[in-house]
């Protein structure tokens, strides 16, 4: 009980639970649209991408096929190649370990990952976090499948600010700097323009822009 | 509903991820500078598409002013579990009120 109290885990276990939480509408979601209990829960094990997951259920709920569901959620998991290289600098072990950490790369592992000063804490972030992400998802997706529409919405519970909010925690490690600053404001602009404008997915993809900005910043304050 | 789609956004997700990794390791050096400012980036982006995105369109309502109490709470250094729950509670509350 001790080592769940370590600052990382606590923080780790309240993602979790938020996902768990947003599992049951997904869970509703995907039984709604015709996907049986082991669709909706393989879909979770092994997509295992929250908003991808989300985006290809509402599109098949919606009478969209398969072929469009699949792109526009595939659009949403590109992300997850930009966090590879965050996370790799604390991945421990060989090829096959390091392949299977790729499976839990997620907003929230690689933010709880990158927000530690410490090496060993952000290893153990990372698996963490991922692990209970894991299985409180799935333990979601269960539930709202099981449970169906007789589920209140969880908009109502004020859901939808939890995630946002985390995030905003997880930013502040990463603002401490000038060049960190400039990034995540630049970041900030380049998604409010995106998000009207592109599909879902892309204004995080472009955000990554904001990157180039930021070095310069970085590189004018070394070369002063 | 057929397993077929389901393999390949799974297949395709993991693609993604596992390309991600396979970069860090290969270009660990020269990605540094690169990887030590995409946080702020990404999840400063994300933030923004999760605050006020509905679907294609921006929209302001209950959700933000729970993340902006969240942002209060953050700036006073609060812990996570209070963060979030005072980002829902303030949502919510608004949604009952409004």
């Amino acid at each position: 009980m001790s080592l769940l109290l370590q600052p990382h885990r606590r923080d780790g276990l309240v993602l979790a639970v938020a996902c768990g939480l947003i599992g049951l509408p997904y869970g509703v979601l995907a039984d709604s649209a015709g996907l049986t209990m082991a669709q909706a829960v393989a879909l979770s094990v092994f997509t295992f991408a929250g908003s991808s997951q989300f985006a290809y259920v509402s599109v098949i709920s919606g009478g969209g096929n398969p072929a469009t569901a699949v792109s526009g959620a595939l659009l949403l998991a590109a992300r997850n190649a930009l966090y590879g290289p965050v996370v790799t600098p604390v991945l421990r072990g060989g090829l096959f370990r390091r392949a299977v950490a790729a499976q839990f790369l997620t907003d929230e592992t690689t933010a709880m990952a990158s927000a530690q000063d410490e090496p060993n804490t952000a290893h153990d972030a990372f698996w963490f976090t991922g692990l209970a992400i894991m299985s409180l998802w799935v333990a979601g997706t269960v539930a709202g499948v099981l449970l169906g529409a007789s589920l209140e919405d969880p908009g109502a519970w004020g859901l939808d600010a939890a995630f946002p909010a985390a995030f905003v925690a997880l930013l502040v490690p990463h603002v401490v700097t000038r060049a960190g600053k400039v990034t995540a404001l630049i970041g900030a602009v380049i998604a409010l323009v995106a998000v009207p404008t592109t599909p879902a997915g892309v204004p995080i993809l472009l955000a990554a822009l904001a990157v180039g900005p930021g070095m310069a910043v970085a590189a004018r304050r070394r070369s002063l | 509903m057929s397993w077929t789609a389901l393999a390949a956004l799974s297949a395709g997700a993991y693609a993604f991820k596992l390309v991600g990794v396979v970069a860090g390791d290969r270009f660990a050096d020269r990605l540094a500078p690169v990887t030590v400012l995409l946080p702020a980036a990404l999840f400063s982006a994300l933030i923004v598409a999760m605050a006020m995105g509905d679907g294609p369109s921006l929209v302001v309502d209950a959700r933000l002013i729970g993340v902006a109490a969240g942002v209060l709470a953050v700036a006073r250094r609060a812990p996570m579990v209070v963060v979030v729950m005072v980002a829902m509670g303030v949502t919510a509350l608004v949604r009952v009120v409004a």
